[in-house]
């Protein structure tokens, strides 16, 4: 047997392209856009959302049966907190110069309704195994969306990708930058990013027609 | 006398830069979930918003209180010499939010009881509020950007919710409208509300001007420059502190 079945590996893949967090379930938008200016931040972001989520899919999941329903935003809302926490004070102690650029988005991630939206809708009526799966998937979905905004932001606006200078040196004029390349200084401020993902839904959306709203 | 207009001053800037200048949505992206999801018709987008800036305005004080007298470095000194040495403030995420769900919880019964039409208009908004990035959002920037007072905390957090009602509205009244245009298949709905959002930030990038002009504002810079640094220094400090705390510990 695979340790992995058909329907399982679903909810990994679903929520990669067609179900995508950000650009169809518009969930999660808030930090996504914010801290996208450079591809390095956008990877720890997708890392601890990965994190947070994962777990607290797992937690949510294993306390489903007695957590009152009444109760249950104010218990999901404290669990989601401690895990925050948890990867707040590892990015301070390993990372401190990363935690200074992601500021208050790190403790946004409490709110980020991606997080609460995956323990109301899977991890409350399922399973350990599949929430964790469940999890993990839409983490990587909503990774995969802010990697590539931080990849076009970060590339075209500074001609850099982690730092380095993939594009040449825009002093000594070397690389493309001797035929007269300019950076765009403009992606990185923040409007841009909502136009990035603006453009990335209008091409999910050409390629799936059936994804298409009506007004 | 000069004193009251100065506080007042205070009051007044503080409360136009964050409508406009940091307004919530198109500098710093908070709140977009909601922001998108509810912004279909212009009556449910009023209702929101005057719900936002009703539980900012509530929470944002309150929260300054929390963490001026329990959660910073040394907040707790009020409770004796021993308790000085206390820093709680990695304990903020959990007690913002805890603040923020009871709060929201405790206005929906309050405004149940008293004020039924209001509830009618608003209640079915609070429960959603409770995590709403803007709310949780507005007490950590006034937390990290060490709001003095606590009338200031009030004027931010009204400010902020009045910026965030503004930009909910603004963005509402445009989706009625642009119904009535052909806009590209693939973009319809979700596709241009983001990039009509990307628009309005950029016009929004022109107030950013608005408070620094003025004579007597040219020596600002030099104020916030060294801020920085203060801010630099500090950060050195802590940095030394944690690698000293942290050899402690190994040696221990």
């Amino acid at each position: 047997m695979a340790l992995i079945s058909k329907k399982d590996a679903a909810l990994i893949k679903d929520p990669l392209l067609d179900n995508n967090p950000i650009t169809i379930q518009v969930l999660g938008i808030c930090s996504a856009l914010a801290i996208t200016a450079e591809l390095k931040a956008s990877i720890v972001m997708s890392v601890s959302v990965l994190f947070v989520l994962g777990l607290g899919n797992v937690v949510i999941s294993l306390m489903r049966n007695i957590i009152p329903s009444k109760i249950r935003i104010i218990v999901q809302l404290i669990v989601v907190a401690t895990l925050v926490i948890i990867v707040d004070l590892v990015l301070k102690a390993f990372a401190y110069e990363l935690s200074k650029t992601l500021s208050v988005f790190v403790g946004l991630i409490i709110t980020n309704c991606i997080i609460m939206g995956r323990f109301e809708a899977f991890a409350l009526g399922n399973g350990p195994w599949r929430s964790f799966l469940d999890g993990i998937g839409n983490a990587v979905g909503y990774g995969v969306i802010l990697i590539a905004v931080g990849f076009f932001r970060e590339l075209l606006g500074s001609g850099t990708l982690l730092g380095f200078k993939v594009l040449g040196d825009p002093i000594e004029k070397t690389g493309l930058y001797a035929f007269g390349y300019e950076n765009n200084g403009f992606m990185l401020l923040s409007p841009m990013a909502l136009i990035v993902v603006g453009i990335i839904i209008w091409i999910q959306r050409t390629k799936n027609k059936s994804l298409i709203e009506e007004n | 006398m000069s004193d009251v207009i100065e506080i007042h001053m205070e009051h007044i800037e503080l409360f136009f830069k964050s409508i406009f200048i940091d307004n919530m949505v198109f500098a710093t992206f908070l709140g977009m979930c909601s922001y998108l999801a509810v912004s279909k018709k212009v009556s449910t987008a009023v209702g929101l918003g005057a719900a936002v800036i009703f539980v900012l305005a509530v929470t944002v004080p309150l929260n300054w209180l929390l963490d001026q007298y329990i959660l910073q470095d040394g907040a707790l000194s009020w409770l004796g010499e021993d308790y000085a040495q206390y820093d709680l403030s990695f304990l903020s995420f959990i007690m913002f939010i805890a603040t923020i769900a009871t709060m929201v919880q405790l206005v929906e019964i309050i405004v149940e009881k008293f004020s039924p039409s209001l509830y009618n208009s608003l209640g079915i908004f609070l429960p959603l509020i409770a995590v709403n990035c803007a709310i949780l959002g507005g007490s950590l920037f006034m937390q990290s950007r060490e709001i003095p007072s606590l009338g200031l905390a009030l004027t931010y957090g009204v400010g902020s919710g009045i910026g965030w009602f503004l930009a909910i509205l603004a963005i509402a009244a445009i989706r009625e409208k642009i119904r009535y245009s052909s806009v590209p298949p693939a973009l319809r709905g979700l596709g241009i509300t983001f990039i009509i959002t990307g628009l309005m930030a950029i016009g929004f990038m022109s107030f950013g001007g608005m408070l620094t002009g003025g004579d007597e504002k040219k020596d600002e810079p030099k104020i916030e420059e060294a801020k920085i640094d203060v801010q630099k220094e500090l950060n050195k400090e802590d940095d030394a502190k944690i690698v000293a705390d942290n050899t402690n510990l190994n040696n221990n």
